[in-house]
């Protein structure tokens, strides 16, 4: 290992120290807080509107994990749709339609299948629990999106939950929650998913709106307190940015 | 009282999650971590084998009630059993496998491909109706230019400012704006990553 990579590697421990020690310090001081002073998100607000219509109407919210895995950069987003389907499987466990999960990969859907076991577990209504609401779709962009269509045509769903690891084949699920006149909340973790998503989805969630998912869905203190400390750090980052190009602009770099 | 498999589920998944993340930093551990991400890489192909079966059981209950787009069900299952058998046979790399690939997968996926280029434009018009206002106008006009400059129009060929105007955006706003959401992006996954580890999320059940 040369001193490169070893400055690189000791910046890189320090950077996740200080991570953790602000989601503990946001955590400690901040517990009776929870979501009251993070700012709007239309998204989630609908969001948590359409999932108690939904239960009222006896219709049906569908969660759709992407094609990314657990291993590699997009098990953030993944790791994040599965929570907000934790969040969703409780809040809807007592509708006749319960919610239904589809995805691109092998390991997200057994995941969903395990996560909505346990949020029925944990509301004891565990009876519910159906393994065939937690779908592999399909394995390559446009065989998912074409399995994952039909859950959206066909399974009187109301509110379509896109969050996950998408391309630009995002565009082809969102036009099919368009056709049924049901609400599209939607973020990726993918710039061309993103893109497709600021003009095609509902609501579309942009960049970081994806991972504060937990928090603004009441998934606990601990999701606000990563949340703040997630904007600690953005702050630090562009600081540290416009120090860099300005460095680099007076000739010290 | 909750089963002291989740507890255990958990230990597995913090201890395991930790050795890798301190394995990027510290040569020493390097050798454990490629190990675990290995394993993890077998993992996944066991899971895709579940999914696959989980599949066909959603598709073999479809065709059982008898409803509407159960034929489309027996058709996978149909097309499935083909491809195994075929695959089997011929190897993944054999002619008859890669036949099957290019004149069903690639000609579907194509023509989803250009379905979506017309999905996007009609996205677009609705756009202008759900959220009329000066960043939808800048959104549509920015699409527009990038387009107009990418393209060569019929009957005049390309234009070179449009071309330039075109440089510029991909090169300078939209890189800008990417590597804005990207660092979003980053943190977020950093933040996500440290709930699992701390056990505050656990997808895997608990």
């Amino acid at each position: 290992m040369n001193w490169l990579e070893a400055i690189g590697s000791v910046m890189g421990i320090i950077f996740i120290l200080v991570f953790v020690g602000l989601m503990v310090l946001f955590f400690a001081t901040g517990r009776g807080r929870t979501v009251r002073n993070l700012r709007d998100i239309p998204a989630y607000t609908r969001l948590r509107r359409s999932v108690g219509l939904a239960v009222e109407a006896g219709t049906r919210v569908h969660v759709s994990l992407g094609r990314g895995g657990l291993v590699g950069l997009p098990a953030g987003s993944a790791l994040v749709g599965l929570s907000i389907l934790d969040r969703i499987s409780r809040a809807a466990s007592s509708s006749d339609r319960p919610p239904v999960a589809t995805s691109g990969e092998g390991v997200l859907a057994v995941l969903s299948q395990d996560v909505m076991r346990t949020a029925y577990r944990n509301v004891n209504t565990e009876e519910q629990y159906d393994p065939g609401a937690g779908r592999l779709s399909g394995l390559t962009p446009f065989s998912y999106v074409a399995g994952a269509i039909p859950v959206i045509l066909d399974e009187q769903v109301s509110t379509n939950v896109l969050v996950g690891n998408f391309g630009s084949e995002v565009g082809l699920l969102t036009e099919a929650s368009e056709q049924k006149e049901s609400l599209t909340v939607a973020g990726t973790d993918q710039i061309s998913g993103q893109a497709v998503l600021v003009a095609a989805a509902q609501e579309p969630l942009i960049g970081e709106e994806v991972y504060a998912g937990g928090a603004y869905l009441g998934a606990g203190a601990f999701h606000v307190a990563s949340l703040r400390a997630q904007d600690v750090l953005r702050w630090v980052l562009i600081a540290v940015i416009l120090l860099g190009a300005f460095a680099k602009l007076v000739g010290l770099l | 009282m909750k089963s002291p498999f989740l507890l255990i589920n958990a230990l597995i998944a913090i201890v395991t999650g930790v050795v890798v993340l301190v394995g990027y930093f510290v040569p020493q551990l390097a050798g454990i971590r490629e190990l675990l991400l290995q394993w993890a890489v077998i993992l996944a192909a066991f899971a895709l084998l579940v999914g696959v079966v989980n599949l066909l059981m959603v598709h073999l209950k479809k065709m059982g009630k008898v409803k509407k787009g159960g034929i489309y069900s027996l058709i996978l299952w149909v097309a499935f059993f083909i491809t195994v058998g075929v695959v089997a046979l011929d190897g993944p790399d054999g002619s008859k496998s890669v036949l099957l690939f290019d004149i069903i997968q690639i000609p579907v996926e194509a023509s989803l491909m250009a379905l979506l280029a017309v999905t996007l434009a009609v996205a677009s018009i609705r756009l202008l109706r759900r959220r009329a206002g000066l960043f939808t106008y800048i959104f549509i006009g920015t699409a527009l230019l990038v387009l107009l400059g990418t393209a060569p129009l019929y009957g005049i060929g390309e234009i070179s400012f449009l071309g330039q105007v075109r440089t510029w955006i991909t090169g300078v706003l939209s890189v800008a704006g990417a590597r804005g959401i990207l660092l979003g992006v980053a943190l977020g996954t950093v933040a996500t990553g440290i709930r699992v580890l701390m056990g505050v999320d656990r997808p895997y059940g608990g």
